[in-house]
């Protein structure tokens, strides 16, 4: 297991170096820079930017610089928020997006494995159809359409919860967490449920009930073990991409997190912030994945004794 | 049972979540205005940033020479109790008040403000805005790097209280150019105990650090999040303002802002998803506000493409378009079909131009042009940003010219930065575009379309308009000023390198029990004079 993680770690440096290159030189191809504006600046005033911000260097000479500044851990200031560095924003928004996934994860745990778990022991019956249903949905109902039906609902109609903010107001941070939750909890409902179905007709279980453990120890001792690496395995990404993909609950409940930031640098052809955003967003997912295979491994004993 | 519980428990501990005062309620207790402020501002350093978000949070914060009058027209004292102007208009003199002063307690003298222009001026800083105070004698030569001796500026400090500026011209609108938050001051000594003068990433601006000259003080900023400024003690007309905070909420989503208004945690909207308005009007929501404002929805044209260079035809594609309709069944929100570039009404100027909405001339005119049968008339583009808004207007005009000229039109949308990127190298056609005035003049707008002015972008240029823009610009009697206007603008019109589709209102959502906000037309509304009481 230690060879794989090393392996691993040396495999994401220059699969790190590759995305802050190709980010660095397809940021600067893409039409439009970060001053451009419906009032137009002058001339002047535009070669006085380019030159405070380095801009006016040659490509390989602000890729070096730029490349020499992460290496001592600066990403650089940022072009729209003049006074903030790069390193700062994210390390403002990086904490509450983070708070936000673990929240949602939660959610999406106790709620998906529950009902997956459910279903793959009532197989066939109503309680199997059911959840399954109500996870399809989960998955089909996009986030943008989720989240503003639960403020209606929450929010405004019955006024129980405040509909934008993040630690505001008492009880803002459930609907954002439920809303992004769900979504997931339908994917791992789904995945418990196949996960569980697998390992529910092998030998040790039977093995196990022949024992004459009790159904519930039978579940959570021996059958859950297998049957959610499914799960595990996801959510590694599942965190990834909820560290990164969080823009529109973030958006929709007026959120400060790190979502809103990637997607807006790139509209505002913000480069530090594109480029550092995209780096740390890319080191996130290797991490993650590698967590999530090194979790995957340690519970799964064949996995473990190839490794 | 057990489910029951559980059941009991979660309803408990929304319930226990759920606070039974509103934040717009609490506040108004406390005398907090809960203000939505459209986007998370680039900063609060009035030399560097741009932007409406950042003006609504500096007009607490700072203050110019004069100062927005909530009503509208003729700026008030500000930081400058009264001042003098020369006869011939060139030199204006300014008395501050005596009691001003900065928030950290120093005394506002004429000497920050000599600093704060010079800085403004310096072009290692980058300022954005530093063509606001080009008609001050020397002030382009130093901004240009000709002179590098701040002294040939025509800026002087008589003594501590009277501050001295010569114009290149007389140029009536000055006043009003002061209440831009470029002109106005910064504090020297925290300014550079943070960085230098031309120094864009200094930290003066962070809660603890930031002194300003207004009526409130930064209190706290949370990134994205809300920005809180309190009462300044020592704000030379502390009496007059009877808010305690207030707070501004970067809420950038339309649809967001409006829950969150409905729900009770914002005083003020921002703006108005667009698809609400007619819905609002329709119920007579006795919250929503549509107010006049200074600013023009109007088709750029690239005179310089083949198509577009006989003025027949672009006359044709500003004739077969009906603002009327667009306006009722288009943009539904209370907007004036604009048959000139600059806003009727604008500090009392009233343009004398018309645009006809009549299908036969237009065709006619595209006849005369050469085009028919045998000779059908191109394929033209329409490019607009991303924005829905855009795209409807869009697709109207597209309906419009189709029907009545017979014009083949492609509709092209680009992401923000895209679009302006093509539109200032000229890779267009037609193009949408709005502009809002920087001060209730009509100059702001029609200045814009003079030859060399970076946001011409029609690529038109004429003689006689710039001459008569010019000559307006230093005239001193508003009757014959105007006068000369009006003929530039008649030239405008009659060569159009722009159509002028609509005047833009400012439509947004207001608690009832905010008292004190007027409408405006340049939308500058100044918080001393805000304050809530129940309605």
């Amino acid at each position: 297991m230690f060879k794989v993680f090393i392996k691993r770690v040396l495999m994401a440096i220059p699969v790190l170096l590759a995305v802050a290159t190709m980010t660095f030189f397809l940021i600067k191809l893409a039409p439009g820079g970060p001053f451009d504006a419906e009032k137009a600046v002058s001339p002047q005033v535009l070669k006085n930017l380019n030159e405070v911000y380095n801009l006016d260097a040659s490509q390989w000479e602000q890729y070096t610089d730029y490349m020499s500044g992460i290496v001592r851990g600066d990403f650089g200031p940022s072009f729209k928020y003049p006074g903030r560095s790069v390193t700062e924003m994210i390390g403002i928004g990086l904490p509450i997006t983070f708070e936000l996934a673990i929240y949602a994860i939660l959610i999406a745990l106790v709620i998906g494995v529950f009902a997956g778990v459910l279903a793959a022991l009532k197989r066939n019956t109503l309680l199997d159809f059911i959840p399954m249903a109500i996870a399809m949905i989960g998955i089909c109902v996009p986030t943008f359409l989720m989240g503003p039906l639960l403020v209606l609902i929450f929010g405004i109609n019955l006024e129980w919860l405040p509909v934008a903010g993040w630690g505001q107001l008492a009880g803002d941070k459930i609907l954002p967490s439920v809303t992004l939750g769900f979504a997931y909890a339908a994917y791992i409902a789904r995945l418990s449920r196949g996960g569980m179905l697998e390992v529910l007709n092998q030998d040790f279980i039977r093995t196990a009930r022949a024992k004459g453990l009790s159904e519930t120890m039978v579940v959570i001792k021996h059958a859950m073990q297998g049957g959610l690496i499914p799960v595990v395995s996801f959510l590694g990404p599942a965190i990834a991409g909820l560290l990164a993909g969080s823009f529109v609950v973030e958006t929709i409940f007026q959120i400060p997190g790190l979502g809103r930031f990637y997607v807006e640098a790139a509209l505002n052809r913000d480069y530090t912030m594109i480029l550092g955003t995209t780096i740390f967003f890319s080191a996130m997912i290797v991490f993650f994945n590698l967590l999530s295979d090194l979790a995957a491994l340690w519970l799964n004993p064949r996995s473990r004794d190839v490794s | 049972m057990k489910n029951l519980y559980i059941a009991f428990a979660v309803v408990i501990f929304i319930s226990a979540c759920s606070s039974s005062v509103s934040p717009v309620d609490d506040g108004l207790d406390k005398q907090i205005f809960h203000f939505g402020n459209g986007s998370e501002p680039q900063g609060i350093d009035p030399h560097i940033v741009t932007g409406v978000p950042e003006h609504h949070l500096l007009i607490s914060l700072c203050e110019g020479l004069t100062s927005s009058n909530p009503n509208g027209g003729q700026n008030l004292p500000g930081a400058a109790e009264s001042w003098d102007i020369s006869e011939d208009g060139t030199v204006y003199t300014f008395y501050l008040q005596k009691n001003g002063k900065w928030s950290n307690g120093d005394a506002l003298t004429a000497n920050d403000f000599a600093w704060s222009w010079q800085r403004l001026l310096t072009p290692s800083l980058g300022s954005q805005y530093p063509d606001m105070l080009y008609y001050v004698k020397g002030a382009s030569d130093f901004h240009n790097g000709i002179t590098d001796n701040f002294n040939d500026v025509g800026v002087e400090v008589v003594d501590d209280y009277t501050f001295r500026v010569h114009l290149n011209n007389s140029t009536p609108f000055f006043l009003g150019l002061l209440s831009h938050y470029s002109t106005w001051p910064v504090h020297k000594e925290t300014v550079l105990k943070h960085g230098t003068i031309d120094d864009r990433n200094g930290q003066w601006t962070r809660p603890g650090n930031f002194v300003c000259n207004g009526p409130f003080n930064l209190k706290s900023w949370e990134l994205n999040s809300r920005i809180v400024v309190e009462k300044n003690p020592l704000y030379w007309d502390a009496n007059v303002v009877k808010l305690n905070e207030i707070h501004y909420y970067p809420v950038q989503n339309v649809m967001t802002e409006d829950r969150m208004f409905r729900a009770g945690q914002l005083h003020l909207t921002s703006t108005l998803p667009s698809q609400k308005c007619p819905v609002y009007i329709e119920e007579n929501n006795p919250d929503l506000r549509v107010d006049p404002y200074m600013g023009t929805y109007f088709y750029r044209l690239n005179t310089k493409n083949p198509v577009l260079t006989d003025v027949r035809v672009r006359k044709a594609l500003a004739f077969a378009i009906d603002r009327k309709k667009l306006v009722e069944k288009v943009t539904k929100c209370g907007q004036i079909p604009a048959y000139s570039f600059t806003p009727p009404g604008s500090a009392g100027y009233e343009p004398d131009t018309e645009i006809p909405f009549d299908p036969e001339l237009a065709k006619q005119l595209l006849v005369e042009a050469g085009y028919g049968p045998g000779n059908e008339f191109p394929k033209l583009e329409i490019l607009f940003n991303t924005n829905e808004d855009h795209r409807k207007l869009a697709l109207a005009i597209q309906q419009m010219w189709q029907q009545n000229l017979g014009v083949d039109i492609v509709l092209v949308n680009q992401d923000w930065k895209v679009y302006l990127a093509r539109e200032m190298i000229g890779d267009f056609q037609v193009s949408r575009a709005g502009w809002i005035g920087d001060y209730e003049d009509p100059n702001t707008f029609l200045d814009t379309l003079r030859p060399n002015r970076g946001n011409n972008k029609t690529g038109w240029e004429n003689e006689d308009y710039d001459r008569l823009v010019e000559q307006a610009n230093s005239e001193n009697n508003q009757d014959v000023r105007y006068d000369l206007l009006r003929q530039a603008e008649k030239i405008l019109i009659d060569e159009m390198p722009i159509i002028p589709l609509y005047t833009y209102v400012k439509s947004y959502q207001l608690s009832s029990d905010v008292k004190g906000y007027y409408p405006n037309y340049l939308d500058h509304h100044h918080p001393k004079y805000i304050y809530l009481e129940r309605d």
